[in-house]
């Protein structure tokens, strides 16, 4: 995180000796993008925020943990569609789960949809994106991400052929 | 005054006035939702700054004809590999990636670099593609790096075929 805003401030401040009247451009045009796409972002947080409290860890875990594996995939994936986690959340809880006995593919499936499809996200995608692009895009990773999972199972050797 | 904005004050109007009321009351699931707003809000508002001012950077300094050149219609394989590089180094996941990618499709990036460079980002950055590993072990990584790479690139040049058939635009001025 520390380096992101070292690295920024550094380009910021070389923009600024380069040219001073560009960089304050530069700077107009984050703020007004900022701020069209605020509203969008707090919609985002309000639908975060109440989805978060419905699937807590111990419900994800109560879910995956406890059912075949071809239904946790599913539950999975649906599950990490619809939820929105930065990954370091993400990771240790598959940490978790891992130690819990919660095969790979599931936690393949939870993590890779958690970080490709959002359900959450298609409000601010759609602004930019448009509606049907968003939908054919996160249709296209869901089932990336069940791609990804099916073929850890045979690797890992959960899934018998 | 716009519908859509009429609709916005009204759930926001709600929202908050729910969390307000919890917490007078005390009832437990309205302060477990406001602290998760708020945890995430900080969340946001720690990578957002960042990000935007070097979108906007990118988008006064960075020339048209560089990104068309690199990254647009002629670029072919090496386009590809650029735009992975870029997505690994840059934090912040999803929320970042869409106005990154916005910018890249207005500067001239063909579509399926640009829907490369959300997979990507959502995908394999360095930093979290390590702390991943460090969880699940390389193994785990490796195969999901190996195996969604291809598929988000492929599925990227079919979305883009598609697209273009359909004269597909952006929406202008976000």
């Amino acid at each position: 995180m520390y380096y992101t805003y070292a690295i920024t401030g550094l380009i910021l401040l070389i923009s600024f000796i380069i040219n001073k009247r560009r960089t304050i451009k530069a700077i107009k045009i984050s703020f007004i993008k900022f701020k069209k796409i605020f509203p969008t972002f707090i919609t985002m947080l309000i639908l975060v925020s109440i989805i978060l409290f419905l699937f807590p860890d111990e419900v994800i875990l109560d879910y995956l943990g406890n059912s075949s594996k071809f239904i946790s995939v599913l539950l999975a994936s649906f599950i990490g569609s619809i939820t929105l986690m930065p990954g370091f959340v993400a990771f240790p809880l598959s940490g978790i789960l891992l130690t819990k006995g919660v095969p790979y593919m599931v936690l393949s499936a939870f993590t890779t949809t958690l970080m490709m499809v959002g359900i959450i996200t298609f409000s601010l995608e759609k602004e930019y994106f448009g509606v049907k692009v968003t939908v054919i895009r996160n249709t296209i990773s869901f089932f990336i991400a069940l791609t990804i999972a099916v073929i850890t199972g045979i690797l890992f050797g959960e899934i018998f052929l | 005054m716009k519908r859509n904005v009429k609709i916005r004050i009204a759930y926001v109007s709600i929202y908050v006035l729910f969390l307000v009321v919890s917490f007078i009351l005390g009832y437990n699931p309205g302060k477990e939702i406001a602290f998760n707003f708020i945890s995430f809000l900080i969340y946001m508002l720690k990578i957002l700054p960042c990000a935007f001012i070097l979108i906007g950077l990118f988008e006064v300094w960075v020339k048209k004809e560089v990104i068309e050149k690199h990254l647009g219609e002629e670029s072919g394989i090496k386009g590809y590999v650029w735009i992975i590089l870029l997505a690994g180094t840059i934090a912040g996941g999803l929320l970042v990636a869409f106005p990154i990618a916005y910018s890249l499709y207005n500067k001239g990036a063909k579509l399926s670099i640009v829907f490369t460079y959300i997979g990507a980002a959502a995908i394999c950055r360095v930093p979290m593609t390590l702390y991943e590993a460090s969880f699940m072990g390389v193994k785990f990584t490796m195969i999901r790096l190996l195996i969604s790479l291809p598929l988000v690139i492929i599925t990227s040049i079919l979305l883009e075929d598609y697209l273009t058939k359909r004269n597909y635009k952006m929406v202008e001025g976000k």
